[in-house]
């Protein structure tokens, strides 16, 4: 875990290369969130100084975007396509092989803290449906049995 | 002896495990002492034959797919690096009927070239719209757009040159070029496509409107579900702009334009285009009120181009054949090809760019190979999740903006996703009411409260819970939607519940 000190060295630091960019709130809450994989509650303060804005006006930001996050996900982000062509191709089974196998539903994190589980609208993988993300990888025409083997290896490196 | 092979780095055909394939190829091959160059272009658009492999041989390249790794061994048992057979292989490439059918002109080099090679892109045509571009009047490249008939293929289908005309002519310090990159439209991928695949045909359109209207920096609205595309776009910015096709003197003329690529964050409403653009100045993506146009007040109060990926890549060609090119393409007032998008139950998903006045039929048939479980097609929604559901009653239509307009469906950006008969179309016209209030901005209370109020009252219907009373009120809640909503978002939701429940009342209970 990121020490307090270090964890807003790093906020200043991101804020400090992007303010001066035009529109610069969502770089920056990206180049936290890359950094930190989440957007602190406590960088909020110095996000509204840097950019002459409210503490308001930067939390409606966070909140207003699915993809901004004010909590750490657990160690792997499951990510599944919920969208029209995936559920074409079974994806509610599969939705629910999931939920079931990890124990959680939609916008939770397991006991352990090893799965966070979100649901995403649209990959562009809808030729491959259904299509799930694990962490940065895209998998494509996903059975249960396929999730179960995905998930299985990465519990060994666990 | 060397050879060359080419293994897709889609994020679609690495979905499907191109990157193992790669992998496993150069480990068999350096084992075999063979000497074996692996390039990774683009993928062809046939998902269902991913990953597959192309072979360089002297009669052209010839296809194996889908390929998995176990299949490796294989492959090189049966000789493919000299065509070899084997029962994966597909013969030449470009002779498969899916691929021999269409007329590829935005795709044109999407799966044959390296993506990320400058040298390619210029090996195969590219930067001859700027190059032509770059000896016309600021008029005449608008003209030229004008002429060819492009019309917006986000989905508004408004004309293009007229757009950039009102931009032209709106005097201003500074003009701002925008491309709408946040294909959020589920069935729709032909904009990630283009951005792995062929990165600098869209720099290139980008930098060509630029010029035509005055506007020195342009930003790429990408949504953060496509990193790959994100990485493609940046490395292919970074090769423009170190050969001058970007930057502060454009291939020695002394002209500006500036790119950059600013990521979403998971909203689809900012696929909006007043939305993406409060998106870019860091606000909330709440929906601007029209008037004012973009065109004259857009970015940051500047006047602003926002196009779609397909209409900006759409732009090289039209630079470097003439108007009259694109325009001989199509039929009616839908003019050039469209990028179709064959995504759900199909057996042959993939992309499919073809002039329009194509029928649906033949689209899902001829191209599609009918649905992928076997069963009847019982419908397709095309244009994304605000797209009508047309039943196979209507698969004869044209694939034309205004034969769907007609039918009060919409091409959209032209995904098409079929579903097969065990859906159940209630289910799938909740789903839309749900979508609506999940990406709802939350600026006009249509949209804002309308789309939990169908959500619930749709579930009654399915419930059985009275009828009589609960169908004619879900068709008045679509009518204050649909005309009183600020944007297309809850403005368009009627589009799938609607047509659900016209074509397929009996899913909600009705006799018919």
């Amino acid at each position: 875990m990121t020490q307090p000190s270090t964890l807003q060295t790093t906020v200043q630091d991101v804020i400090s290369a992007l303010k001066d960019k035009p529109g610069a709130l969502l770089p920056i809450l990206h180049g936290i969130q890359d950094a930190l994989g989440y957007v602190p509650s406590d960088s909020v303060p110095s996000i509204a100084q840097a950019l002459n804005l409210s503490r308001a006006e930067v939390h409606g930001v966070i909140s207003f975007y699915h993809y901004f996050r004010s909590t750490p996900t657990g160690q792997h982000l499951v990510q599944v396509c919920r969208a029209e062509s995936c559920q074409a191709m079974g994806s509610e089974t599969l939705e629910q092989h999931i939920k079931t196998s990890l124990g959680i539903d939609y916008h939770e994190t397991s006991a352990d803290g090893k799965f966070t589980l979100e649901p995403v609208y649209c990959l562009g993988n809808c030729a491959c449906s259904p299509a799930i993300t694990i962490d940065n990888d895209v998998y494509g025409r996903v059975t249960s049995a396929e999730f179960t083997n995905l998930i299985d290896e990465l519990e060994k490196s666990l | 002896m060397s050879f060359i092979v080419y293994v897709p780095s889609d994020s679609g055909a690495v979905s499907l495990g191109a990157n193992r394939i790669a992998a496993q190829l150069a480990t068999e091959a350096s084992q075999r002492n063979i000497d074996l160059t692996i390039i990774r272009n683009g993928s062809r658009g046939m998902y269902w034959l991913e990953p597959m492999v192309e072979v360089a041989t002297p009669t052209g390249r010839v296809a194996y797919g889908p390929v998995k790794t176990n299949d490796v061994s294989s492959l090189f048992e049966a000789n493919f690096l000299e065509a070899g057979d084997h029962s994966l292989a597909l013969g030449v490439t470009e002779d498969i009927p899916y691929l021999k059918k269409q007329q590829r002109l935005t795709f044109a080099r999407v799966g044959i070239t390296n993506p990320i090679s400058l040298e390619d892109y210029l090996a195969h045509e590219g930067y001859q719209g700027l190059k032509n571009a770059m000896t016309m009047t600021q008029a005449d490249i608008v003209a030229a757009v004008t002429d060819s008939g492009l019309r917006g293929r986000g989905g508004a289908a408004f004309p293009t040159g007229i757009k950039w005309n009102t931009v032209l002519n709106t005097p201003a310090e500074q003009k701002y070029i925008i491309c709408n990159a946040d294909e959020g439209d589920s069935g729709t991928f032909s904009d990630r496509m283009i951005m792995e695949n062929d990165p600098f045909v869209l720099i290139e359109g980008m930098t060509i409107a630029g010029l035509a209207v005055g506007a020195t920096q342009g930003y790429i609205y990408l949504r953060v579900e496509y990193p790959h595309a994100h990485r493609a776009l940046n490395t292919a910015i970074q090769l423009a702009n170190e050969h001058h096709y970007l930057g502060d003197d454009i291939l020695g003329s002394g002209q500006r334009f500036q790119l950059e690529v600013r990521l979403g964050a998971g909203a689809y409403v900012c696929g909006e285009e007043t939305s993406l653009m409060e998106s870019l100045e860091g606000k909330r993506g709440l929906v601007r009120f029209k008037p004012p146009l973009p065109a004259i007040s857009g970015l940051f109060g500047k006047p602003t181009v926002v196009n779609n990926v397909i209409s900006l890549a759409s732009v090289p060609i039209i630079l470097a054949k003439g108007g009259e090119f694109y325009r001989d393409y199509g039929m009616g007032r839908s003019r050039g090809t469209l990028p179709l998008q064959l995504a759900g139950n199909l057996k042959h998903t993939g992309l499919v760019e073809v002039a329009f006045g194509l029928s649906l039929r033949e689209l899902l048939y001829d191209f599609g190979g009918g649905s992928a479980t076997g069963k009847p097609i019982k419908a397709v929604q095309v244009g994304g999740p605000l797209g009508a559901f047309l039943p196979e009653a209507q698969f004869d239509t044209p694939l034309d903006y205004e034969a769907f307009a007609a039918l009060w469906a919409v091409l959209g950006h032209g995904g098409v996703v079929a579903f097969d008969d065990t859906t159940n179309m209630a289910t799938m016209a909740k789903y839309s009411m749900e979508f609506c209030a999940i990406e709802s901005c939350g600026k006009c209370t249509p949209c804002r409260i309308g789309s939990t109020r169908g959500h619930e009252l749709i579930d009654a219907i399915m419930q059985g819970q009275e009828l009589d009373k609960n169908i004619p009120l879900l068709r008045s809640l679509c009518d204050t939607l649909l005309n009183g909503s600020l944007c297309a978002l809850g403005g368009m939701t009627p589009y799938p519940v609607l047509s659900a429940l016209n074509h397929f009342p009996e899913d909600f209970g009705v006799k018919s």
